[in-house]
């Protein structure tokens, strides 16, 4: 299918303040966080258990160990091998899957609500009983090479390797969520089976529960999952993000297209400038087809089939990015507009028009966010691993409301520094 | 990547009750069908139209979806991307879609929004400015997709020349975003040609889903689409395509590390008088979710995990076209040093088993229970079940067919399996193109194939 848009469906800016939504919140006795949304309407339960063990916490030299051990998890538990784990989930009609970032390691379940004891004993024994079987991590590693080297073929990959190499330097942000050639032949079944002890603990766990259930059962199974894993773990935290110089890559590539990625990091979660940032770039490029940049790139020029603009803020903080691609040919005059596009935006800020068509969609499309069991899940998931407040979403509205032209063009002038952005160009000319 | 796509949408095609969804048909031929579910105060729209890049001709490939985008440009009341202004301004997001089938227009919106939607769907159906110069800079933009969806994605480009070696006289064979030649010499003439051939309220199916009355939306499309005059919609050709006799193979050399496969078998897709060949259609289905609906499913388990054949492997199937044909696909990426011959054999290896000895009790019983469950599932994604009444209704099935669905898998046996399994996988139906990989440094020396036989 050809979808005349891509929209860049990022969680982190995802919200909604529908004040019909009540999350219950408690901590279980092992010190794991919960946050429980009952909802009858279907009879389905929706868990999400996360842990503070994503590739940020790997080293140079074990690059890919985070992403490993989320990626074993999955294929063999106890005695159980992968099919058979699988299987046991099939036969009840229950779904298992995985999440993995630089930040966190996720793990899902789905399942119908009367099934829901039967999944969630297999859930934990998931969660609480890997086996990173030997033989199964020897075939895994090689998928992983095999990965990596497709991956240095991909002008996408290629270049977004080198963007968070380039912004992020020694910090472990830049560290490729997969690894290295060299650094995935160095790990072992003890290195995943230690990283799981010390990262998958209890206090690391955040567990989310949407759906057909009683708080008592959310209770029960919320405490069963949190009693079971690892007891001896540590928090580990993420280092503070120091900026790198400001450079200019351009990499080779026979593709017809040139792909750029340009930005540095600016935000991280609870931003004291979130709102007057996040809605100020809805209107420079994150809202789809409205935004300056897909105006003046795409719309007046026709450069781009894609131009978007996005902060992703993290633990730490994450990237302020603008990317496209078009043929090489014209990357230089592409790239030339968007630097005049993002400048004119800092220089001026937002007409008052741009930010009331901003608010207008933010706010009239508030009910959009929370129209699935399914998206209450991310969003609510997303609002207890980073400690959040409860009322976040009540308020969120209001914020948008509240900000100003003056605030956003403030907000992105002492924020949004065109003298540290960072450019990758992939295929350059 | 489409057929793929479609696969999984029909592995977890649900039958929600039947008793929520009602339909009209106005005056002008417009067939208007609402699902109620009111758990949120959101509404989905989709207007489908039947047209899609198999009612193309060689030399137009792609203006199905050239004339999806320059449906964003602007009416006799609408300024070019003013639309999608109004449709952001209202909280509501949007976007459009084009197919071998059909071309789809949706928006998602706050429930109150839906007369402002139907409103300007219904003037884009029939008040359309395609202007010149509009045309001249959207084209370049429509190259750009094809530039980043398929000339520099190896993978893609296996998939496009599968397609077009497989079908041969049928459309089916071309491309959806279409050749870039024909991008290159398209005018904003043969979009407009496009638009007054197939944009007719009679050529068109509205789909409303959500928190909405029946009644209500049935006034709202009586007033805004029912004045429309129908247009009368050209005969479509049937386009057979033409017996095939022996395997077709080819490779496509493009710039990558791993090689990959396709491999294709002509299959029917279920036929509009369903009694037909219903059970052989049901069968295969049952049979790709054997090959392929996890990962401890027979390929993965077998290509993958046991014999490490492959890093990845997969298969597909599409029960329901408007075409009346379809494929049976398998894919692969075989592990480095591997040959895309050897995973050729191995994958035959697997139908062969299934040909020989029809598959366990167990995996039917997990086909059947993830399907039961799936039904469930998707309830909770009001857009999903619109989109499966849309894709029904354009390609001449009754919506009520998801009704049937859950039955006729049911019903599958083994022994089905295993006819089907003899009937259709033979090499006079085989279609296989593979990926030669190629270095990055054009100077370097070429790799050549691994393990060339």
């Amino acid at each position: 299918m050809f979808i005349k848009y891509i929209f860049l469906l990022i969680v982190t800016f995802s919200f909604h303040a529908n004040a019909a939504i009540k999350i219950d919140s408690w901590f279980t006795d092992k010190g794991s966080k919960v946050f429980f949304v009952q909802n009858n309407d279907l009879p389905i339960v929706d868990v999400e258990v996360s842990f503070m063990a994503g590739s940020a916490y790997d080293k140079d030299e074990s690059a890919g160990r985070a992403s490993l051990t989320n990626h074993m998890m999955l294929l063999g538990s106890g005695n159980l091998k992968q099919e058979e784990i699988i299987n046991q989930f099939s036969e009840i009609g229950a779904e298992i899957s995985s999440g993995f970032d630089e930040d966190k390691s996720s793990f899902s379940l789905r399942t119908l609500s009367e099934k829901k004891e039967e999944a969630f004993k297999l859930f934990q024994t998931v969660l609480h009983r890997p086996n990173f079987d030997g033989e199964v991590l020897n075939r895994e590693k090689k998928r992983y090479l095999s990965s990596i080297k497709q991956s240095d073929t991909l002008p996408d990959s290629i270049g977004n390797k080198a963007f968070m190499k380039a912004i992020y330097g020694e910090h472990s942000y830049a560290i490729p969520s997969s690894g290295t050639l060299d650094s995935i032949e160095t790990i072992t079944k003890n290195t995943l089976i230690r990283f799981y002890e010390s990262a998958y603990s209890a206090k690391s766990a955040v567990i989310v529960i949407v759906g057909d259930l009683s708080k008592k059962e959310a209770f029960d199974f919320a405490n069963q999952t949190s009693n079971d894993l690892p007891s001896n773990g540590q928090l580990r935290s993420i280092e503070k993000v120091k900026l790198t110089p400001s450079q200019t890559i351009k990499i080779e590539h026979p593709s017809s297209q040139a792909h750029l990625h340009y930005g540095y990091p600016i935000m991280k979660r609870g931003d004291e400038d979130f709102f007057p940032l996040y809605v100020g770039n809805y209107i420079l490029g994150g809202g789809g087809f409205v935004s300056r940049l897909t105006e003046e790139v795409r719309e007046k020029k026709g450069y781009v089939y894609s131009v978007y603009s996005y902060f992703m803020p993290m633990q730490e903080k994450g990237p302020f990015q603008i990317g496209l691609q078009t043929k090489k040919e014209q990357i230089d005059e592409a790239f030339k507009l968007v630097r005049k596009v993002v400048k004119d935006f800092i220089d001026n800020g937002p007409t008052e028009s741009e930010l009331a068509a901003a608010k207008s969609n933010m706010i009239g499309g508030f009910p959009l966010r929370l129209d699935s069991n399914k998206k209450i899940m991310n969003y609510i998931s997303m609002m207890a691993f980073y400690n959040y407040p409860l009322d976040y979403l009540d308020t969120f509205s209001d914020k948008v409301n509240s900000v100003t032209t003056e605030q956003i063009k403030d907000a992105f002038q002492r924020r949004v520094i065109l003298e540290e952005f960072t450019t990758v160009i992939v295929g350059a000319s | 990547m489409l057929f793929k796509k479609i696969f999984i949408f029909l592995l977890l095609f649900p039958t929600f009750a039947i008793a929520q969804v009602h339909q009209t048909i106005l005056e002008n031929g417009m067939k208007v069908i609402v699902k109620e579910d009111h758990r949120s105060p959101v509404v989905i729209s989709q207007v489908w139209y039947r047209a899609g890049s198999i009612d193309e001709v060689n030399g137009k490939t792609g203006v199905a979806h050239v004339l999806e985008h320059m449906m964003f440009k602007g009416t006799k009341t609408i300024k070019p991307g003013e639309f999608s202004e109004i449709i952001a301004a209202a909280g509501g997001r949007e976007n459009a879609f084009t197919g071998a089938d059909y071309t789809c227009y949706f928006q998602r919106i706050e429930k109150s929004n839906l007369p402002l939607v139907i409103k300007m769907e219904a003037d884009r159906m029939q008040n359309l400015v395609i202007l010149e110069e509009e045309f001249n800079k959207e084209i370049q933009v429509v190259m750009e997709e094809r530039r980043w969806r398929t000339d520099d994605k190896p993978n893609a480009q296996v998939n496009e020349l599968m397609q077009s070696l497989a079908f041969v006289s049928h459309p089916y064979g071309r491309p959806v975003v279409g050749w870039m030649n024909d991008l290159e010499n398209m005018t904003y003439e043969d979009a407009l040609e496009w638009y007054n051939d197939w944009y007719s309220p009679s050529n068109a199916v509205l789909v409303v889903a959500g928190d909405v009355m029946p009644e209500d939306v049935f006034a709202l499309a009586k007033e805004y689409f029912g004045p429309i005059p129908a247009k009368k919609i050209k005969n479509r050709k049937p386009q057979i395509e033409a017996e095939q006799a022996g395997v077709r193979r080819a490779e496509v050399k493009a710039p990558s590390q791993l090689s990959y496969i396709q491999m294709a078998y002509k299959v029917p897709a279920l036929d509009r008088d369903l009694s037909k060949n219903s059970s052989d259609v049901y069968a295969l289905e049952v049979m790709a979710g054997v090959l392929s609906n996890t990962s401890a499913a027979r390929l993965n388990q077998s290509l993958v995990n046991e014999q490490s054949l492959a890093i990845g492997a997969g298969a597909g199937y599409t029960m329901i076209t408007r075409g009346g044909l379809s494929l049976f696909e398998f894919y692969a990426t075989p592990s480095e040093g591997v040959s895309t011959n050897i995973v050729e054999e191995a994958i035959k290896k697997e139908i062969k088993k299934i040909a020989e000895h029809g598959v366990t009790q167990d995996e039917l019983n997990r086909i059947k229970t993830s399907v039961i469950a799936n039904e469930v599932y998707e309830k909770d994604s009001v857009f999903y079940q619109a989109m499966l009444i849309g894709q029904l209704e354009t390609m001449g099935y009754p919506y009520t067919l998801m009704d049937q669905y859950i039955e006729n898998i049911k019903k599958v046996t083994s022994d089905q399996i295993q006819e089907v399994a003899k009937k259709y996988f033979l090499d006079d139906r085989l279609t296989v193109v593979s990926l030669n990989p190629q270095p990055l440094d054009p100077n370097k020396k070429p790799q050549g194939r691994p393990h060339v036989h």
